[in-house]
Parts: structure tokens; C-alpha cells; sequence
């Protein structure tokens, strides 16, 4: 089944999803990612972009093995929700595929590090759709 | 304000139903809960469903469904909260009726789901979660539960085994309800190991694909009234309440506060608490839904249900009874239509005569259905007159 990838939709979101630009929320500090017209937490619409740091900590994760048409040739998927590094309590979470990493190394609270990576395309020819992935951090010491 | 009495029910056995398509089985359902009420003809037409329009490339469902079985002219319209749907559609139906509009509104759930491939139906659940940024990365529907379930279970130090004690009652349950779509029983070993479908979740930690429909006939106070068989269940706290599609702008991956905000309105609505309730039906597409939601309907501390299940609580005998008809797990979750179902079942449970499984002594029961991973809740608490 052919992805039908629409270039306008991929580009309308390329500063969230590629530059992980956020909002914060100027009346309760919340950073809210994917960014949102009003505040989740309190409903104010002051709201600021804010590109987010590109390293963060492994919140929760799955490995999926009965994965969507289209990601066929990637199972088993893993993927992680992770917890960026914002200095704050409250730090904005990031849903993305982790990458780089063999299935059974992966743990909660390992540090991982943002990179780009292909995530579908529309057949053997098509058009391609790129998005953020998580890899263990290279800069830091393994732990 | 009038009440609003559930005067007839109906439900299909859940299954695949290679022979019957969406007219087949709302007729059987629909048909059931009119003749059920005495043959009150319904005044407006609720339809809910979840993927007609994606799997069976059938839009207009609303018209399609009411002027098929019949009703033409009237007001009929679908109802879409994804796995919500059901719930989202009795609750518009109440609210039709309690607004004095309406005496009788019928409430049709149906989904089709076993005419496709696995793969093509796990695309179309996961378009119950945010497209750009959860579908877009290939994270299906028990992906995400699975996000949550590792979450909860570190977090809490639950273990593979606590949380098998859920599916294991579910199917147990089943094995006497006629509608259910698995009526046999299976163990703890089963479940660990049955397939990983997306770790932590196994196969046995997961509802089926099924097809089916369940009805439910409203009416208002004035109507039962007249009813040579006045009902004797009504609707006594109905609400709803959504949360962020996306999981990562909630406060924790271990909560599922619309369900709470939900609950909340339903029992003072009710003038019931939880100490109440003698029988539930609660949403169980995967393992750590039921377990989160008896935590946030107030059966069990946070972080305690799975340890109080595998004490004995919410097993039959204990109250409050937890999913007699074997849950979302082994009764079945054709997406669109098991609110309906959960609202029939506890119904009958109330007049005594639900055909598996029963909570003898009934008198007020609650039904949460979840759209998404937690960003559609609906609560409805019935009781007896
Ligand atoms: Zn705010």
C-alpha cells in the first residue's frame, strides 16, 4: 500500500519536528512539546517558541514486533519516550524511534542524543519523510 | 429534570463474522433492544463506530445505519471518540434525552474489523493517536500501551506475573457469557508466554480483533412511565472528559486522569462513591488499562490495584465485580461498539438477567469506556429503581 507522503504536510511541521522547537508557556512554565495552540496544564495561550536541547534520558520504551504497514522493514521497532535535558522538573517529553542500538541494550534512564534518520517512504522511488531518532549519547562516558 | 431509563438492550456474539456485514449485525443488535423495550420506536438514531470510514471505506454511517434498519427521516449521526466511541455515543444520547427533547433515542454500535489483514487494522487503531507525532514514528496503538505499561510497572514494581492476574480472570469470567468472543479459560504461564506483540505486551495482555454491535434503547421518565413493563435501570451520573491525545504533554505516563475527572462528576452526579458500586465493566484493550482505571474510579490506591487483584479483590464474590462479562479482553473490543456493550451488560446485571456470569443483588454499576490511550474517558453509572 503506497504511503502517499504529502510534501506540505512534512514541511508544515519542520520546525517542531526537526529543530524540536517547543512552546513555553509563559504563565505556568510548562514546556510543551509537540507544541500546542494553549497551554495543556492551564489553558493561557502566552505562549514562546523554544528549541529544546537535543540530549535526554530514556523515559519508558517498547520494542515492537506486529508493527503498521509501512514500517514493515523495520521491525522489531523500538521506541522510546524521552525526557529532556530542559534543567527543569518539568522538562518536555519527545516520542521518537531510538536508533543505533540493539534492542536488548536498551534501559530506562540510559542518556541518549537526537540525530535525523529516515522513518518512511513512499515506495521503492517515492518520496522520502525524515524525522528526529534517538541514539545512545557518544559524547558522554557509557555508564 | 427527566431520568433516563435504559428500557431495552441488545448485543451480537463477537467474532468473525465473515457472513455479515454492518446492516446485518446493527439489525440484530438494534432489532433485539427494541423488541427488548416492548417496540418503542426510537425517535433519533445514535450510530457509533470507529473505522468505517478508513476500513470499510463507508462514510454517511449515520444515515447508511438509521435508514437501512428503517428509520428514515429522523435524526440519526455517528458518534467517533476511536475506542471511546461507544461510550462517547450513549453519553450524546443521554444527554439527548435528559434535555427533554427526545423520549426515546436509540444507541447502535457496530464495528467490522476481521475483513482485513492484521497489519491494515493495527494501521487503523493507531489512527486513534496523534498522526504528526506518535502515528508519523511508526508507534502503533500497543505501542503506546506499552509505553505506559513499562512505565507503570517499574515505577510501582509490579510484576509480569501481578499483571497476568488480569487477563487470567478476564477469560475466566467469559467462559459462561454466550456473547463473548473467548470462553476458555487460561493461565499466568499462558500469558508469559504467548507473543510479544510490543514489549511488555504479549498477545494474552491484548484485546482481539472482532466484529459486532450492541444496542441501547433511552428513554425518559415520562415514557417508561407509560410502559406496560416499566424499566426498572436507569442512568445515574453520566459524564465525559478528554485529555491530550499525545502522551508526552500529560504530567505522568502512569495516569489516566480524564478517567478520574470523569468518575468524579459521574459518582456526585450518582450521590454514589466507589463503596457503592457492586459491578463494573471497565476498558481493557490491554492489561494496564484495567489496572490503571481501577486506580482512577477509586477501587484501589495508586500503584495497588494489580497487588489487591492478585489478593482476591474484584473477582467474582468480592464487590466491586470487575468485568463479569470477561472484559475488552475475552469478551471482546470490536473498537467502535464496547461502550455500548459495557452499558447493556451492567443493565442486565441490574434487572438480573445478564445470561453469563451474574452479580446477584445489584444495585448500581458503573461502565468507563477509553478512546486512545486515555484522551477520550466516558463514565456512566447506572442503578436500579
Ligand atoms: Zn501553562
Amino acid at each position: 500500500m503506497p504511503l502517499s507522503i504529502s510534501p506540505a504536510r512534512v514541511w508544515r511541521e519542520r520546525e517542531p519536528r526537526y529543530r524540536l522547537v517547543g512552546k513555553r508557556c509563559k504563565k505556568c512554565g510548562a514546556i510543551i512539546y509537540p507544541p500546542r495552540p494553549a497551554c495543556p496544564h492551564c489553558g493561557s495561550r502566552d505562549l514562546e517558541d523554544v528549541e529544546l536541547p537535543r540530549t535526554g534520558t530514556v523515559e519508558t520504551y517498547t520494542i515492537i514486533y506486529t508493527v503498521m504497514d509501512g514500517f514493515r522493514h523495520k521491525a522489531p521497532l523500538p521506541i522510546a519516550i524521552v525526557r529532556l535535558d530542559n534543567g527543569l522538573d518539568n522538562g518536555a517529553r519527545v516520542l521518537a524511534p531510538l536508533t543505533d542500538i540493539d534492542p536488548e541494550e536498551i534501559k530506562t534512564g540510559m542518556r541518549v542524543e537526537a540525530v535525523l534518520r529516515r522513518i518512511k517512504q513512499d515506495g521503492e522511488h517515492g518520496l522520502i519523510a525524515y524525522g528526529v531518532a534517538f541514539r545512545p549519547v557518544l559524547s558522554e562516558p557509557r555508564k | 429534570m427527566t431520568r433516563v431509563y435504559v428500557a431495552g438492550v441488545g448485543m451480537t456474539k463477537i467474532g468473525r463474522h465473515f457472513d455479515k456485514g454492518f446492516l446485518d449485525l446493527t439489525a440484530e443488535s438494534a432489532f433485539k433492544a427494541i423488541d427488548d423495550a416492548g417496540g418503542i420506536e426510537p425517535e433519533a438514531i445514535v450510530v457509533t463506530n470507529m473505522m468505517s470510514s478508513r476500513l470499510n471505506e463507508q462514510d454517511s454511517l449515520g444515515a447508511y445505519i438509521a435508514a437501512g434498519l428503517g428509520f428514515r427521516g429522523k435524526p440519526a449521526f455517528k458518534v467517533e471518540a476511536a475506542c471511546g466511541s461507544g461510550g462517547a455515543g450513549v453519553y450524546n444520547a443521554y444527554l439527548m434525552v435528559r434535555s427533554g427533547l427526545f423520549n426515546a433515542v436509540l444507541v447502535v454500535g457496530v464495528e467490522k474489523m476481521t475483513d482485513y489483514p492484521t497489519s491494515t487494522v493495527t494501521a487503523a487503531l493507531a489512527q486513534a493517536a496523534d498522526a504528526e507525532y506518535e502515528l508519523f514514528y511508526g508507534a502503533s496503538f500497543t505501542g503506546l500501551n506499552a509505553l505506559m505499561m513499562r512505565y507503570y510497572m517499574e515505577k510501582h514494581g509490579v510484576t509480569r506475573d501481578e499483571m497476568s492476574e488480569w487477563p487470567v480472570m478476564m477469560h475466566s469470567n467469559a467462559v459462561s457469557n454466550p456473547y463473548a468472543q473467548f470462553r476458555r479459560k487460561i493461565t499466568k504461564e499462558d500469558v508469559a508466554k504467548s507473543q510479544v506483540v510490543a514489549d511488555p505486551i504479549r498477545l494474552l495482555d491484548s484485546s482481539p480483533i472482532g466484529d459486532g454491535s450492541a444496542a441501547v434503547l433511552l428513554v425518559s421518565e415520562e415514557l417508561a412511565k407509560k410502559m406496560p413493563n416499566k424499566p426498572d435501570v436507569y442512568i445515574a451520573g453520566a459524564w465525559m472528559a478528554v485529555d491530550t491525545v499525545e502522551l508526552t504533554n500529560r504530567e505522568s505516563l502512569d495516569r489516566i486522569p480524564a478517567a478520574r475527572i470523569a468518575a468524579e462528576k459521574a459518582y456526585k452526579m450518582a450521590g454514589l462513591e466507589p463503596k457503592d458500586i457492586d459491578v463494573i465493566e471497565i476498558h481493557d484493550a490491554f492489561t494496564v488499562n484495567g489496572i490503571m482505571l481501577l486506580e482512577e474510579l477509586g477501587f484501589a490506591p495508586y500503584g495497588k490495584a494489580a497487588k489487591l487483584l492478585n489478593e482476591g479483590r474484584f473477582h467474582p464474590g468480592d464487590r466491586p465485580t470487575a468485568n463479569p462479562s470477561g472484559g475488552l479482553k475475552a469478551r471482546g473490543h470490536p473498537v467502535g461498539t464496547t461502550g455500548v456493550y459495557q452499558v447493556a451488560e451492567v443493565a442486565m446485571q441490574l434487572r438480573g438477567d445478564f445470561p453469563g456470569l451474574r452479580v446477584d443483588g445489584a444495585e448500581a454499576g458503573l461502565t468507563t469506556n477509553m478512546g486512545g490511550d486515555g484522551s477520550s474517558l466516558s463514565v456512566h453509572i447506572l442503578r436500579k429503581t
